[in-house]
This record gives C-alpha cells, sequence and structure tokens, in this order.
C-alpha cells in the first residue's frame, strides 16, 4: 500500500509544480544565486541601498512604490539621520491646514514614498499612455511558483527583464512605442530600456556595470516586496527547533504509554 | 480530572457537576471514550481536522481587525497587515497556509473514509455530515481568497460566481443578486467578508453534530470489523491524546516549512496583483484545492441539449452530490478495502484519476488536456455510480478476522499475519 501512496503523492506535486507558464517561446529566466536565497539568506545591505539608489535616480522617475514608507529603509541599514535627509529630498503634499490650503512640506520618515504621478491619468499622458506598474510587490508578482525558490524567482525575473532589451528580430512588426524584450511576455514592452550602465555613481565605488545595476535593483525590490523575511527566516528556525523538540518528547512518551497494548 | 465528575475530590467540581454535567461529559468522551485499538496514523487526520479549524478562526479573527473590506483598500490593508502590525505577516501567511494545509488534512481524512469503507452501516450520517463540512469548507475558502482583492481574487470570484447564470432562465437575475450589482464589486466584497466570517462557525456547528454522530458507534477501523467487546477497545485518554499530540506535532513541522520558507509556493502570483476589472490575467487559475473540481468543471462538452457551461456546473456539483449517497452506492457490506482484493484497486484508481483532475486543472484545456480531463471526469462518475454496486456484487471478500483483537496483538496476531499488514504497527 506504501507504494501507491508515494506515487500518487509524487504525482500530486508534479500538479503542482507544473505551474502555468505566463508566455510560450521566450528564452528561460537564468537562475541567480541572490543573498536572500536559503533558509538562512539575508539581504546584502550594501546590494540594496545601491539598487535603492538605482531606484531613487532612475526608476522612481516613473515607477511609485506606494506600500513603502521612508521609514522602512532602516531595514536595508540606514540610519535615523540617512532616512531623515533622504525623506527631506522629496516634497509632500500635506493638509489642509488651518487656512483649509494644502501645502507642500519636505517629507519626514514616516510619509510613503512620494509618488511620481498624482494618478494614473497623469501617468498615462505622459507615458504615450502606459502606466508603469508600482513596484512595492514587484517581485512577489512576478515570481515563478516553483516550491523552494521563495522570492528568488522574481528577483531572477527583473533582473533578466532590465538587461533583456534587444533590437527586435527582423521580420517582427512592433507596436507603436513599444520596445523588444526577450523576457517579457509577448516581447513587447512600453517601458523603454531604464539602465544601461553607468546610470549612477555608487558612492561605495562599485562600478555601475549593467549587470551590477540589476543585479543591485532586483535585490532592493526584493526586499521592498517581503521586508519581513529575515525575521520570517529567523523565527522559523526557532520554531521548527522547538517542533522537532516536542515532537522527539511526543514520541517518546507516546511509545511509553503504547507499550502495554502491543 | 482523573476521576469522573460527580465523584472528584473538589468539592466545586462536584457542585457545579451536578448542576451542568460538563465534567462527566468530558470523563465520557474525552477520557473513557471507548476506541478501537487498532487505528492507524491515517485516523489522526480527524483530530487535525479539527485542530486546523481552530488555528484557521483564531488567526482569522487576528487578521480581522486589521483587514478593510473596503474594494479600493482591501488589497493596502493586507499589506498594511505584512509591513506594519506586530506579527500581522506571520499571522497572515498562517492563515493563507492554513488554507491549504485544511483541505489536504480533510482530504485524506476523506479518502482514509473512502479506504476503509468509514462511510457505511451505521456511520451513513456521520458521512454525510462530512460531505456537509467540506462544502461549507469550499464556500469559505472560495470567499475567503476574494478578500485580498488581488487579481486572482477578483477574476477567481468573477468566474466562479458566473457558473450561477448557467442555471436557465433565473440565471443573471441570481448572479446579479449575489454580486450585488452587475458585476464582482464593493458589494460583492462586503457580503463575501461577512459571510467568510459566519462560515466558520457554522462549520464548528456541523463538526459538533459530526462528532455527536462518531461518538454514537465510535470510530472505524482499519480492519472495519464491530468491536465485540472491551479487549478490542482503549480509552481515548491517554493512547489517543498522545497520538494525536504526536500527529499534531508531525503536521505543524512541514506546515511551518510553509509558513517560514515558502509562503507564497502554494499561492498565485498574480493576487499581489490588486484587482483590476479592466485586465484579465493571463490565466485564471484557483487554488490548488480546488483544481480537481476546475477540471470537472471545465471538461464537459455540450451533452445532448444541455450547453457544456451548465452540464460542467451540473457535474462540479455533481462531483461533491454523489459522495452524500455514496453508503448507498457502495453494496458491499465489508467495510475495509483490506479484505476487498477488487476494491483495493479502484480505490487507487479514484486517487490517481483525483490526482489527474487535479493536473488538468491545472492547464489550459487543450489538447492532450481535454482528452484526459474529459476521460478523467468520467471514470470519477462511473467509479461511483458503477463500479462501487457492481464490484460489491461480484466480489468475493476476503475472510474477516474474528475479532480486533485477536488480528492487532502479538497472541492473536500470529495466525492472521498475512491480513494484518506492517501498517498496524505503531
Amino acid at each position: 500500500m506504501r507504494a501507491p501512496v508515494l506515487a500518487a503523492a509524487g504525482l500530486a506535486l508534479a500538479a503542482l509544480a507544473a505551474a502555468p507558464a505566463l508566455a510560450q517561446e521566450q528564452p528561460s529566466i537564468p537562475t541567480q544565486s541572490w543573498s536572500f536565497d536559503g533558509p538562512f539568506g539575508t539581504f546584502d545591505r550594501a546590494a540594496a541601498q545601491r539598487g535603492f539608489q538605482v531606484y531613487e535616480e532612475v526608476c522612481s522617475r516613473c515607477h511609485s512604490m506606494n506600500l513603502l514608507h521612508y521609514r522602512d529603509l532602516e531595514g536595508i541599514g540606514y540610519d535615523g539621520a540617512q532616512i531623515a535627509a533622504i525623506a527631506a529630498n522629496h516634497q509632500v503634499t500635506d493638509g489642509p491646514n488651518d487656512q483649509g490650503q494644502m501645502y507642500q512640506r519636505p517629507g519626514r520618515p514616516s510619509d510613503a514614498f512620494v509618488a511620481p504621478f498624482p494618478n494614473e491619468q497623469a501617468a498615462r499622458v505622459a507615458l504615450n499612455g502606459a502606466l508603469p506598474p508600482d513596484l512595492s510587490l514587484i517581485i512577489k508578482a512576478r515570481a515563478d511558483s516553483s516550491l523552494t525558490k521563495d522570492i528568488g524567482g522574481g528577483a531572477d525575473y527583473v533582473d533578466a527583464l532590465l538587461q533583456g532589451f534587444k533590437e527586435p528580430p527582423a521580420g517582427m512588426t512592433m507596436a507603436a512605442n513599444m520596445n523588444y524584450n526577450e523576457y517579457f511576455p509577448g516581447n513587447q514592452i512600453a517601458m523603454p530600456q531604464p539602465l544601461h550602465g553607468d546610470d549612477v555613481q555608487y558612492g561605495d565605488g562599485t562600478k555601475a556595470t549593467l549587470p551590477q545595476e540589476a543585479h543591485d535593483v532586483a535585490t532592493f525590490l526584493a526586499w521592498a516586496s517581503e521586508p519581513m523575511m529575515e525575521e520570517r527566516k529567523r523565527t522559523g528556525a526557532k520554531v521548527l527547533i522547538f517542533l522537532l523538540a516536542m515532537a522527539g518528547v511526543l514520541y517518546a512518551a507516546k511509545r511509553q504509554i503504547w507499550a502495554d497494548v502491543h | 480530572m482523573t476521576g469522573p465528575g460527580n465523584q472528584s475530590q473538589s468539592k466545586l467540581v462536584r457542585w457545579i457537576d451536578h448542576r451542568l454535567p460538563i465534567f462527566t461529559f468530558m470523563q465520557h468522551e474525552l477520557h473513557d471514550y471507548p476506541t478501537p485499538r487498532n487505528l492507524s496514523y491515517w485516523w489522526n487526520f480527524g483530530s487535525l481536522a479539527g485542530i486546523m479549524l481552530v488555528i484557521m478562526i483564531v488567526t482569522g479573527i487576528f487578521l480581522a481587525m486589521q483587514y478593510t473590506p473596503y474594494s479600493p483598500l482591501a488589497f493596502d490593508s493586507v499589506e498594511r497587515i505584512m509591513r506594519d502590525v506586530n506579527y500581522g505577516w506571520l499571522m497572515r501567511y498562517i492563515h493563507m497556509n492554513g488554507a491549504s494545509f485544511f483541505f489536504m488534512v480533510v482530504y485524506i481524512h476523506i479518502f482514509r473514509g473512502l479506504y476503509y469503507g468509514s462511510y457505511k452501516e451505521p456511520r451513513e450520517l456521520l458521512w454525510m455530515l462530512g460531505v456537509v463540512i467540506l462544502l461549507l469548507m469550499m464556500a469559505t475558502a472560495f470567499m475567503g481568497y476574494v478578500l485580498p482583492w488581488g487579481q486572482m481574487s477578483f477574476w477567481g470570484a468573477t468566474v466562479i460566481t458566473n457558473l450561477f447564470s448557467a442555471i436557465p432562465v433565473v440565471g443573471h437575475a441570481i448572479v446579479a443578486w449575489l454580486w450585488g450589482g452587475f458585476a464582482v464589486a464593493n458589494p460583492t466584497l462586503n457580503r463575501f467578508y461577512s459571510l467568510h466570517y459566519l462560515l466558520p462557525f457554522v462549520i464548528v456547528g456541523v463538526v459538533v453534530l459530526h462528532l455527536v454522530a462518531l461518538h454514537q458507534h465510535g470510530s472505524n477501523n482499519p480492519l472495519g470489523i464491530d468491536r465485540k467487546g472491551p479487549q478490542d477497545s482503549i480509552p481515548f485518554h491517554p493512547y489517543y491524546t498522545i497520538k494525536d499530540m504526536f500527529g499534531l506535532s508531525v503536521l505543524l513541522i512541514v506546515y511551518a516549512l510553509f509558513v517560514f520558507y515558502m509562503p507564497n509556493a502554494l499561492g498565485d502570483t498574480q493576487n499581489y496583483v490588486q484587482a483590476n476589472p479592466l485586465q484579465t490575467p493571463p490565466e485564471i487559475v484557483p487554488e490548488w484545492y480546488f483544481l480537481p473540481f476546475y477540471a470537472i468543471l471545465r471538461s464537459v462538452p455540450d451533452i445532448l441539449f444541455i450547453p457544456a457551461k451548465l452540464a460542467g456546473v451540473l457535474c462540479l456539483f455533481g462531483a461533491i452530490g454523489v459522495l452524500f449517497v455514496l453508503p448507498w452506492l457502495d453494496t458491499s457490506r465489508v467495510r475495509s478495502a483490506r479484505f476487498r482484493p477488487v476494491y483495493k484497486w479502484v480505490f487507487w484508481l479514484l486517487v490517481a484519476d483525483v490526482v489527474a483532475l487535479g493536473i488538468c486543472g491545472a492547464h489550459r484545456p487543450e489538447g492532450w488536456y481535454i482528452t484526459t480531463g474529459r476521460i478523467a471526469t468520467l471514470y470519477y462518475f462511473i467509479h461511483f455510480i458503477v463500479l462501487l454496486p457492481v464490484i460489491g456484487w461480484l466480489e468475493r471478500p476476503l475472510p474477516l478476522p474474528t475479532s480486533i483483537s485477536a488480528a492487532v496483538t502479538r497472541k492473536g496476531g500470529a495466525a492472521l499475519a498475512g491480513a494484518a499488514p506492517s501498517m498496524e504497527k505503531h
């Protein structure tokens, strides 16, 4: 009876693993190793801070990150003064004041990331009708459904996409204002190639090549989509150690109690 | 509590028990409750299902304290729970993965009942109450999945509520009534939230009935024969309390692996994109535990004058409905598949069939998957409506052991070694 059980379980797992593919005829997305992979993975703070710099200087011209607050940046190693300075670089609409007027003020750590456009229509009219997606959850929204990759799958995708801009193959007709990207489902993406290498000057001396920038942005976005990941894995280790010990004790107790029944 | 409430050392306990026999009740139903001595680990899944229900209700209540059932805010409120509420991520991941584990446990519990004939006389109502619980669970899970208001929440809700439009004449009126409007929108979200909070407590009520029915005749057992006397039983406590506790600790280990290390592996990535009524996702796929039913729904073609959609909906509900009448479809008087040489194989074919349906449900209904889905759907119904009655008539069951204790204790076991394979070893 055990063999069929295993066979059925194997079949069921195969069914789970065979997730619906987003699109056909695309090169498979290269799998990378990430600092946050695995049960003890953590976010590489330096890479995440570099990625945040790329976001601030490049991505944030079009993409919002509405779910993040400046205070959250503590999670990738910025201290209070740095966060206050980053927040103060942005103008936040606040109000109404006691005159009934809305007004602009410098951002505070408690503010949400300031969005580049006040609303969807403003974004579309400025960008040929395209709407850049909010990036807060983009890694989790793009992760493949493999059982063990956690958020790494989405980081692989974003990293590949940022480097996937190419000339369209001969014979392919592109729609107006569309760009060819070999990893984007359907290959036509409204976003023009955002990163080319040397788009930013890294403070830590790291050379800002395109692969480096893509890797850093993907690390930053992975943190942004799952900022509690490190706490989650740490808690998990404690919980599992406790559960394994408890299971051992209970098994011994069960053997003891049942000894007289057999 | 070591003695019956009315003989307790404590005066207070005796005083209460005389007026409200709660201690006597617990003594009878949780402590002395005579249980077959040969239950295997497959019998753990009933109590595990009960514990999963409690875990879901407790985490759900905490989530409800922070969640906002208003369509423009629902998605962000869930993310707020994940990011800003203390241990909110933990509550949500336990709840989210808990749905999968609840179904996994209940499906194993159901298949255990199928293998060992636990639905047969005198446990027909026990079984039917279980099917009611399954139906309620499906409704609750479906409505809960809508609450985060992601793309798959929205489009899943659209597809499933639209099933009712297949009903002739009044279908579209019923769908508008379910939606509270002319599309899935805020009124739909509000009522689903209300019902998602209500139905688990209805499940608790039916679980109580399920337990009352269970305790009337006690558990079935791997041999499927009735207990003949006290030598066949052991008290529930401490034997099965400790065994259930150990089983629980094993389940929690697997559950924790998902919650802490792959919390999104069983979910759909599209549900991390906020619902957008103007953009259909490339694939609309339900959670894994609905995939076999989804495959049945999509497999059915036009049948005579019945359009495919209506036929699919009828088969979908029929797939559960057939379980209601299962006690009368299976004509064999022998409960356990262990003594049914033909049914034993047919049972595993059904397991494979349901797995195949699940695989078909996960893929676009194209080519090979259509054919397989149709054959698997047909076979599902043939199993219950044709094979079970016929096998019951034609099959020659193996000789049953004279008693549970004769079959499973060392003294009696030698003579019947062949009839009690290794699964029974505790």
